[in-house]
């Protein structure tokens, strides 16, 4: 089929080449190490998925679900995209904050890594960004794994890259390379159980087969080592102690990547287990999501509140809210009803700003003092740094749920989901972890704007090339603040193709 | 009972070095060991595959012209391949991050590299003291 | 002239466009000084015009946007809302005079920034009290706290940040405690979250869980503080005078009283909750908050601190009110939001005038000072007079109106607690005018004049007299308020 050229194949081909434009320009990278050319090219090829995903999104708004096959073979034998609703909202916020991440990161990361790695990063940039999507878009349960370790692998080396600012990069790259193959492995050997009772790979085939048995001790296992394997990469407690310094030490740009989108695919990756691939067994998923997701989110929700309270570290500080926020989305998916995993992807977008927006803004301040960003650092900010510090203050409210901002709306829609299932005890958790986050935002928001300049500060320079984005970022959490219709609608369309069973 | 673990023999290797690599990797200061231990563990994984994809009496998955030949089920054996890319991957970024911390800390004992880090972050808060810098 | 809806718009954008057009002011004093007050003469004179247009029968709307379903930013004038809207613009005129003179004489720092964010509570402030639905009046809630953190911690010295921290805490805490879940709860419901007379809440609510959410409410609406919410208005008493004038007088607080008003009359009807009984504990409450708040104010020497304490009183009054639910209760709570403010904004104008032109903080050294500041003494006492509900001072009325509530209700030990509570408002508040006139000197200062700080007191206290004749426009409105 050749009509319309060019753009008649992009059309024909999206679901695929949201993943496969940045993997292939990966490799390009690799080897044209130039910066500034480097940069370019990742913008192009994020940009480009950001375009597909759009796409995605109002065919799936009109038609529903697409499924795409690799190479032309049919499925369960070949690999399939499927992308439906939840898929398309997904990749829309995931793609959406890879772009302007990658717009932000010409300046920051010129500003933390070395020039001669620069090209490498952003092939390893590519690489995250591309595996992530495709951890998303897949339609084969070890297609997954691949994408699964294509990110973790990136990702490592691009945690890794903050070892030019900070030695202790290295030592949490290693640290999340090893916590992130023993997921993945477990995710693996969870496949393998699967695949041991139905012969098939393929999700959507799963899923029948899977009702028609129904249970059986193979299949227990499999979900549990799939369940476990992937709450290592969503950072869900216990297993997130590689978040908080994956994302402290990495290079500012790198975090705010990270943040906004990786965790994010993970816990789609887990709702889709749940609630889709094990339909069939709901014994054992309403086991799952009343035991040991619910009670871990609430545990992941204060446990990170509490350490972020007490560190003074801001890039620590923002990773263990981080783990937080994950467990307010893992809280929505185990309730499992419609109005909270709608309630958990709205989570997604909104915190995907919030925090993409908080950690380029630190990558802002960092970029400008030259030293680590900590509660000393940071006195009187406010005012040597203004245009940043305002966008850090906006995202920041944000977080803490003041109404007309992004995070209000949130907390709103998943509090009433929480008290429509009944849930009083979680819905005053909630409410008090959220009370309780304005603590430490509080802390900084005084040190950065309360405490006066000290003398003989250096006068700061704000780069537009690093505000700007910022800016995008914080304009877009006061917009989705007041104007939540598009997102509320399009999460419960997700929720309903979740939750409606099949993929 | 010792015939029927003795026929599922495969399976208990598999359990045993997913245990050992485990172990490893939880328990060992060393960074090298820790990384030995995580491929330990992911080889178990690779018998576990293949050995789920055996048929009695097949033969290897390998195309031959006789008909009506057994084969074992190639599938996992494509699976495992991939898997084993991957983990040559990480061994390899494992490593290379191993050599780099060795130059950065001087030392791949883990509990030496948090010593070090400890002071990292206790010259943190020292260093940023405003006014400190001109 | 305007059209209501015009005056409804113009209301609450002009406080903002003053907001945002002072930092340009910034070099030029007397303009950004004039900004406020010009900006008040506007505002109020929008408010007027809405009040009259409500008093004729008729609701001004304006709708801005729809959030999701269920959930509107929109914009509906109550009767109650009328009245707030009229108190806080038209103080807001002489809150701003007021500032100037005060600022200036006690050369305070960052004016600009000041004046900026005291225009936007204002602008909260009028958007609470023309707010259509709950989840515009929890938003401007919100946005009020948030404003007003930069004037609570002005000074910026350690006990202004400590200060700041506590106001922060108390009223965030609460209000995303208890305030947010109780809005869902009432959303969750009805399935909306307008203001209509008689309530949306007396077919969709259990009459048992009715005591619950109205607790929610109660200590969720931590600027009414109520007991033991209280603690931030003490600790808000570092900012500057113009500050406590205006807000804890009159907007940040009366924000609050308003909230818990309008949710007992609009939300849950005063007659479900008189029948389902669900007020009973909120009237003891707020008669303890009422005695003990009084008995504190006694102790305490700060002016300042004495007059925080006599306002956590007041408020609590209204709260009262509000409990009883009964028609003329409500109607007096209503009123005592008028009447109390301008009863107190001139005490608190006062105190400020004292510290400016005498530099004097502690009522024991007002001694025999009356003779040297008789202007401000005088407004003293006629403010005094509106508090303890004295004729011809305009608190009579409110006062009255809330003892025959209680006796219609049958709350005769409420009686007791208003009359209590009257003797000691006598005791607190004329000891410092005692002090003034009938003693001998016990300290020697020189007294700096500042024509601008003694001016709006003078003012303001005329207008409680005025209130005591002319209350025809709020007595209307409050009547209207309750009406089927």
């Amino acid at each position: 089929m050749n009509d319309g050229g060019l753009i008649g194949i992009f059309l024909q081909n999206l679901p695929v080449l949201v993943v496969v434009i940045p993997l292939l320009l990966a490799p390009i990278l690799a080897i044209i190490t130039a910066p500034r050319v480097a940069w370019v090219v990742s913008v192009a090829g994020v940009g480009s998925a950001f375009l597909a995903a759009i796409l995605l999104q109002s065919i799936t708004e009109s038609i529903g679900r697409v499924t795409y096959h690799l190479g032309n073979w049919e499925p369960p034998w070949g690999i399939e995209f499927v992308v439906d609703s939840a898929t398309s909202l997904t990749l829309v916020i995931m793609t959406g904050l890879a772009f302007l991440a990658t717009l932000y990161a010409r300046a920051s990361l010129l500003a933390e890594i070395k020039h001669t790695d620069l090209g490498k990063c952003y092939a390893a940039w590519l690489l995250a960004s591309g595996g992530l999507f495709g951890l998303v878009a897949t339609g084969d349960a070890f297609n997954l794994f691949v994408f699964l370790e294509i990110s973790a692998l990136s990702s490592a080396i691009l945690i890794s890259m903050g070892a030019g600012a900070d030695r202790r990069a290295l030592s949490a790259g290693f640290n999340y390379l090893l916590i992130g193959a023993v997921g993945a492995t477990f995710y693996v050997i969870g496949v393998g159980f699967v695949y041991a009772i139905t012969g098939t790979l393929n999700i959507a085939d799963l899923v029948t087969r899977i009702a028609d048995l129904g249970g059986g001790a193979a299949l227990y296992a499999g979900f549990g080592f799939m369940i476990a394997g992937i709450m290592v990469k969503a950072a869900v407690f216990p297993v997130h102690i590689w978040l908080p310094a994956a994302y402290g030490y990495a290079p500012s740009a790198v975090s705010s990547l990270l943040a906004a989108i990786a965790t994010k695919a993970a816990l789609y990756v887990l709702a889709r287990l749940l609630f889709t691939l094990f339909a069939g067994v709901p014994d054992i998923t309403e086991l799952a999501v009343t035991y040991v997701i619910v009670p871990l989110s609430l545990a992941g929700i204060f446990v990170g509140t509490v350490m972020a309270i007490y560190e003074k570290d801001i890039k620590l500080l923002l990773a263990h809210s981080s783990v937080a926020q994950i467990g307010y989305i893992a809280l929505g998916f185990g309730l499992a009803s419609s109005a909270s995993v709608a309630a958990s992807f709205v989570h997604i977008c909104n915190h995907a700003l919030i925090k993409g927006g908080l950690f380029m803004a630190v990558g802002g301040f960092v970029a400008a003092l030259s030293s680590r960003a900590n509660l000393a650092s940071f006195v009187g900010i406010g005012r040597r740094m203004p245009i940043t510090a305002t966008a850090f203050t906006v995202c920041g409210l944000s977080l803490a749920g003041l109404p007309l901002t992004a995070g209000f709306i949130s907390k709103l829609y998943l509090v009433r989901a929480i008290l429509a299932e009944d849930a009083y005890v979680i819905a005053a958790l909630v409410l008090l972890s959220s009370a309780l986050s304005l603590i430490y935002l509080w802390k900084i928001i005084e040190v950065m704007w309360m405490q006066p300049v000290p003398a003989k500060s250096p006068n700061l320079v704000e780069n537009p090339a690093i505000y700007l984005p910022i800016w995008v970022v914080a304009l877009a959490n006061i917009w989705f603040g007041v104007d939540a219709s598009w997102l509320v609608a399009a999460s419960r369309a997700a929720a309903a193709a979740l939750l409606g069973g099949g993929l | 009972m010792l015939m029927q673990l003795a026929a599922i023999w495969n399976y208990l290797i598999v359990i045993l070095l997913m245990m050992i690599g485990l172990f490893l990797v939880i328990s060992r200061a060393n960074l090298v060991k820790k990384l030995v231990g995580l491929s330990i563990f992911q080889t178990s994984v690779f018998l576990f595959y293949i050995t789920l994809g055996r048929v009695s009496g097949g033969t290897a998955p390998i195309l031959t012209d006789a008909p009506d030949t057994l084969y074992s089920n190639p599938l996992p054996h494509v699976l495992i391949l991939t898997a084993i890319v991957v983990g040559v991957a990480t061994t390899a970024l494992g490593l290379a991050l191993i050599l780099r911390i060795k130059e950065s800390f001087g030392t791949i004992e883990e509990d030496e590299i948090l010593a070090a880090k400890n002071e990292s972050a206790a010259e943190d808060l020292l260093q940023a003291k405003p006014g400190a810098e001109a | 002239m305007m059209m209501p809806q015009t005056a409804l718009l113009v209301g609450i954008l002009t406080p903002l466009a003053v907001a945002c057009l002072t930092p340009f002011l910034a070099n030029r004093p007397v303009w950004r000084d004039a900004a406020g007050p010009i900006g008040g003469v506007v505002t109020f004179i929008a408010a007027l015009k809405v009040a009259l247009a409500v008093q004729a029968g008729e609701t001004p709307r304006l709708f801005v946007a729809q959030i999701a379903d269920g959930l509107a930013i929109d914009f509906a004038v109550t009767p109650l809302g009328a009245i707030f809207g009229l108190v806080a613009s038209g103080l807001w005129i002489l809150a701003g005079l007021y500032s100037v003179g005060y600022m200036r004489g006690a050369k305070e720092k960052h004016q600009t920034r000041f004046a900026a964010f005291y225009a936007v509570a204002v602008h909260a402030a009028m958007a609470i009290a023309w707010s259509g639905n709950l989840l515009v009046l929890f938003v401007f809630y919100e946005i009020l706290t948030f404003s007003t953190y930069p004037l609570v911690t002005h000074k910026e010295s350690q006990a202004a940040r400590d200060a700041g921290r506590l106001y922060m805490s108390i009223l965030v805490g609460t209000s995303i405690v208890l305030l947010l879940p109780a809005v869902i709860w009432v959303w969750m419901v009805t399935g909306n979250l307008e203001f209509r007379s008689g309530g949306i809440l007396a077919d969709a609510l259990d009459p048992k869980m009715a005591p619950v959410l109205l607790a929610l409410f109660a200590f969720g609406v931590g600027k009414a503080a109520l007991m033991p919410i209280h603690r931030w208005l003490p600790a808000a008493m570092v900012a500057p005078t113009p500050v406590s004038a205006l807000l804890h007088a009159v907007a940040v607080v009366k924000a609050g009283v308003f909230t818990i008003l309008t949710t007992v009359v609009y939300v849950f009807g005063i007659d479900f909750l008189s029948e389902s009984g669900a007020t009973t504990w909120l009237v003891w409450l707020a008669s303890f908050t009422i005695l003990s708040s009084s008995f504190v104010a006694i102790t305490k020497d700060d002016i300042k601190a004495r007059l925080a304490y006599s306002t956590i009183s007041q408020l609590s009054y209204i709260v009262l009110g509000a409990a009883i639910a009964s028609s003329v209760a409500v109607q007096g709570a209503a009123l005592h939001i008028v009447m109390h403010a301008a009863g107190k904004i001139t005490l608190f104008f006062c105190a400020g005038a004292i510290y400016v032109q005498a530099h004097l903080t502690k009522i024991s050294e007002l001694d025999g000072q009356g003779r040297e500041m008789p202007w401000i003494f005088a407004a003293f006492f006629i403010g005094a007079l509106s508090i303890i509900g004295i004729p011809p001072a305009g608190g009579s009325w409110s006062k009255f109106m809330l003892m025959v509530g209680a006796v219609d209700s049958q709350l005769y030990f409420v009686l007791a607690v208003l009359g209590l509570s009257s003797l000691l408002n006598i005791y607190y508040l004329l000891e410092p005018l005692s002090r003034g006139f009938f003693r001998p000197k016990v300290r020697d200062v020189s007294i700096e004049s500042h024509p601008l700080v003694v001016i709006p007191p003078v003012i303001t206290a005329l207008l409680s007299l005025a209130l005591f004749f002319y209350v025809d426009l709020f007595a209307d409105l409050a009547s209207l308020m309750v009406a089927p």
